[in-house]
């Protein structure tokens, strides 16, 4: 029997999909659930499995094409019909609605970016991945390759692994399982737990790319968590891509870089953008954080980075200054009632801003967990529709890479966004004329100045300091 | 446990359970033991074994072989002030009473709004494995465990069977006491001297382990633990929890193992189809279905009408050590 997948809807509101890349060739053999074909739209990027086992007979719609939902996009003959003919008293096609066999939210859950304005990479203070059995790639994670098998042994995790990978940021997929069968125990788990940190050193940190720099990302070590997208094989010719650039060929663009262009030109040319800097010194949060930096990650499985601290700082400024909290819309200054904080995550082929919610009602703490959680799904390509919606005001962690100031382009119509630049210990004269050693850190400002002027946006950042060199050396987090 | 006494002596369970009476009996006149053959005769197994010359027929009372009376007295006599102990000879017989123990007995405090109470124990022995068939082997707990006001209690080790039985006696309410009748005479141990009581609805970790938590209670928690401790030797390591009441159940004691081995098998002797153990498995997948890292297994009877006197029906039947051993060493290489 025959099987007809027609472009799925990934959105309540979506009404139309690009198809981005075939995974698989007509006459290749899928497994149901395998990813088949990835599929976007302005909203989501998304594998679609396959929703029986058998041949991909025939591709209806050609990669970069944009159809309608519903629009049949590939054949695929289940296994045991033969090709092109149909067992007599079987249906001859079986119209398959979404191709996928979950549901619409789920789908449009699986792979997620909404690419933003903003073009700097945050340090990733997230969890390393570990692996009982490290693999020969040296990387932790093996998404690529035997997909079925790993799928297959996601579906068989019990509660226990379920739970524990998920406390400890670890997918199942990649640890060789030691119970029957080859099943991941809650031991291999905590196996994988215990040896990652250690496993992952020096492949961590640098998972973003500046993708906006001239420094060659292939230079940079692959993420440790890549989404589950195959490398494009370079064909007869070559096939240059943004993960593997091949001088002198055209990348075409994908959707994600086509939106984070157009966003980034509609920001820069609607919101009149005017930058500001001050030194901030970090010396006593810098003290705090190290003191709880170790419990804190045992305890939450997350690492403590200066963020959460910083982000702590600016939700307190803003609400001093709401205006610095607000929209410029044709018919007035819109002033936000939550606190929602974006934070600028770069990966290694685009951008994405997951926000904390309400992050004024959280503690450093609170903030610290839901940043690192976010960063995470980022990461996983898990983040939701819900994670990235709702930003009031972002936030850039900069520094991670050395840099000492930048000059970011605003996120989506907020008033401004801010960076925490690279600390560095400087010699700084203090109140009583001495010279003293201080972790110094610059915070720069952009802001849109048809919500603020430059009296507001300064009151903000002297504000923003002034919380900055309050906090620590101790206290509760 | 409150330990009276720092003396104590080698006992079966028989002899525990002997004990427990003939202590109740002389410390507190209050106590009436009731039943068939419980005078003369000194009960089927002895346990009361010249109680009646001691005490008298009228605390020590032959009744007839009608156990609706022997309960419907016992709960009259229980409302009225005294502390009545009425002996079912065997568990299988104990259906006609069925309405005196859970439509009268279990529900006397409530009815009466609290003004009455039914300080009433109901012992009797249960349990096969001793060619019983039909009529001497079953078990009860699951017809009784889903009644509210009752207690069941159902110890496996001699102090444990003297600590509980007394803490029974001692109970306002209605405790059905359930002696394994294969562990008779065949269990013994340490019993200590003198009164002490051992709470209800407290279980007891017989044997530790960190791999797979074995809950059971009566007879099946013996060859439990000679299944896990032969598995010691294989470097399995499994814990063995001895509910020793049914109910009210130690769910904590349950969940805290399950949460540290992450396993639960529960193997009992009664039918397996709405048994102690599917009460136990849906409890432990309502608190710590994110704990688990197998299914839960049940090892019990079959579902069949009764235990076959033919010893290959017995046998297959009950449950033995080396199936248990099975079982545990599957769920722990899981």
């Amino acid at each position: 029997m025959a099987t007809t997948i027609t472009m799925p809807q990934l959105g309540e509101t979506v009404t139309e999909g690009t198809v981005e890349r075939w995974l698989k060739k007509a006459g290749d053999s899928v497994e149901k659930y395998e990813s088949f074909v990835e599929v976007s739209t302005d909203k989501v990027n998304s594998e679609v499995p396959a929703p029986v086992t058998g041949t991909l007979r025939e591709i209806l719609v050609q990669e970069g094409t944009t159809v309608p939902t519903g629009t049949p996009i590939a054949v695929i003959d289940e296994v045991g019909a033969a090709t092109g003919t149909n067992a007599p008293g079987t249906e001859p096609t079986q119209q398959v609605a979404n191709a996928a066999p979950e549901s619409r939210e789920s789908m449009a859950q699986s792979a997620n970016f909404e690419p933003v304005p903003g073009f700097n990479i945050p340090e990733m203070p997230v969890k390393h991945v570990g692996s009982a059995q490290p693999v020969s790639n040296g990387h932790a994670v093996v998404h690529q390759g035997n997909g079925a098998a790993a799928e297959s042994a996601l579906r068989g995790a019990s509660p226990a692994v379920r739970k524990l990978a998920r406390e400890h940021h670890i997918d199942i997929r990649a640890i060789r399982g030691t119970g029957a069968n080859g099943r991941v125990t809650a031991d291999d788990v905590l196996t994988a737990a215990r040896m990652g940190p250690a496993a992952a050193v020096g492949q961590a940190i640098s998972v973003g790319t500046n993708f906006g720099a001239t420094g060659a990302p292939a230079a940079m070590p692959p993420p440790a968590a890549t989404p589950p997208k195959a490398p494009a094989t370079p064909g007869p010719g070559g096939t240059s891509t943004y993960g593997e650039p091949i001088p002198g060929t055209l990348i075409p663009l994908n959707s994600a870089r086509r939106i984070i262009a157009e966003r980034m030109v509609e920001s820069k040319h609607t919101a009149p953008h005017a930058w500001s800097m001050v030194e901030v010194d970090v010396s006593n949060v810098w003290k705090w954080r190290a003191r709880e930096k170790d419990k804190f990650e045992r305890d939450t499985g997350y690492k403590l980075t200066l963020l959460p601290f910083f982000i702590r700082a600016v939700v307190e400024s803003l609400a001093v200054f709401p205006l610095m909290n607000a929209k410029f819309t044709a018919e007035g200054i819109a002033v936000e009632k939550n606190v929602n904080i974006g934070i600028a995550i770069g990966l290694p082929t685009n951008l994405v801003v997951p926000v904390v919610k309400n992050a004024d009602k959280l503690s450093i703490k609170g903030i610290a967990i839901a940043s690192g959680e976010l960063i995470d799904k980022a990461r996983r390509s898990k983040l939701s529709a819900d994670d990235l919606q709702s930003g009031t005001f972002t936030v850039n962690n900069n520094g991670a890479n050395g840099s000492y100031a930048s000059a970011p382009i605003i996120n989506g119509g907020q008033a401004g966004i801010v960076t925490m630049e690279t600390v560095v210990k400087k010699p700084v004269v203090t109140a009583d004329d001495a010279i003293a050693i201080r972790h110094m850190m610059n915070v720069c400002l952009s802001l849109d100045h048809r919500v603020v002027d430059g009296y507001v946006a300064s009151g903000f950042l002297a504000d923003l300091k002034k919380r900055l060199e309050g906090m620590g050396p101790s206290g509760v987090l | 446990m409150a330990v009276a006494a720092s003396t104590s002596k080698i006992l079966n369970n028989v002899e525990a359970v002997r004990e427990t009476l003939y202590e109740a009996m002389k410390s507190d006149d209050r106590t009436v033991i009731l039943g068939e053959d419980v005078g003369n005769r000194g009960n089927v197994f002895l346990i009361t074994k010249d109680f009646v010359k001691e005490f008298g027929e009228e605390r020590v009372i032959d009744t007839p072989i009608a156990e609706a009376s022997i309960v419907g007295i016992a709960v009259g006599m229980a409302m009225e002030g005294l502390r009545p102990i009425a002996e079912i000879q065997f568990a299988d017989f104990i259906y006609p009473a069925f309405n005196q123990i859970v439509g009268e007995a279990a529900k006397t405090r409530y009815r009466s709004n609290g003004e009455y109470t039914c300080p009433l124990v109901i012992r009797t022995p249960y349990g096969g494995g001793v060619r019983g068939a039909l009529s001497h082997s079953v078990s009860i707990e699951a017809l009784f465990y889903h009644v509210p006001g009752l207690k069941i209690v159902a110890p496996a080790f001699p102090a444990d069977v003297k600590g509980l039985l007394n803490a029974a006696i001692d109970d306002p309410d209605p405790v059905l006491f359930l002696e394994h009748k294969k562990t008779y005479r065949l269990i013994k141990g340490e019993v200590p001297d003198g009164h002490y009581t051992i709470p209800i609805g407290k279980a007891d970790v017989k044997k530790q382990g960190n791999q797979l938590t074995v809950v059971s209670y009566g007879l099946y928690v013996h060859w439990a633990l000679e299944a896990a401790n032969a598995l010691e030797q294989e470097g399995l390591s499994v814990e063995v929890i001895d509910l020793r009441s049914i109910r009210p159940m130690d769910r904590g004691a349950i969940l805290e193992s399950v949460r540290k081995t992450r396993k639960l098998l529960i193997v009992h002797e009664d039918n397996k189809f709405g048994g102690i153990g599917a009460e136990i498995s849906a409890m432990v997948a309502e608190e710590a279905l994110f704990e688990l890292d197998a299914p839960i297994r049940r090892l019990c009877a079959p579902d069949v009408p009764a235990m076959g006197y033919a010893l290959p029906l017995e046998e297959e039947y009950m449950s033995s050590p080396a199936e248990m051993a099975d079982a545990m060493r599957e769920m722990v290489r899981f």
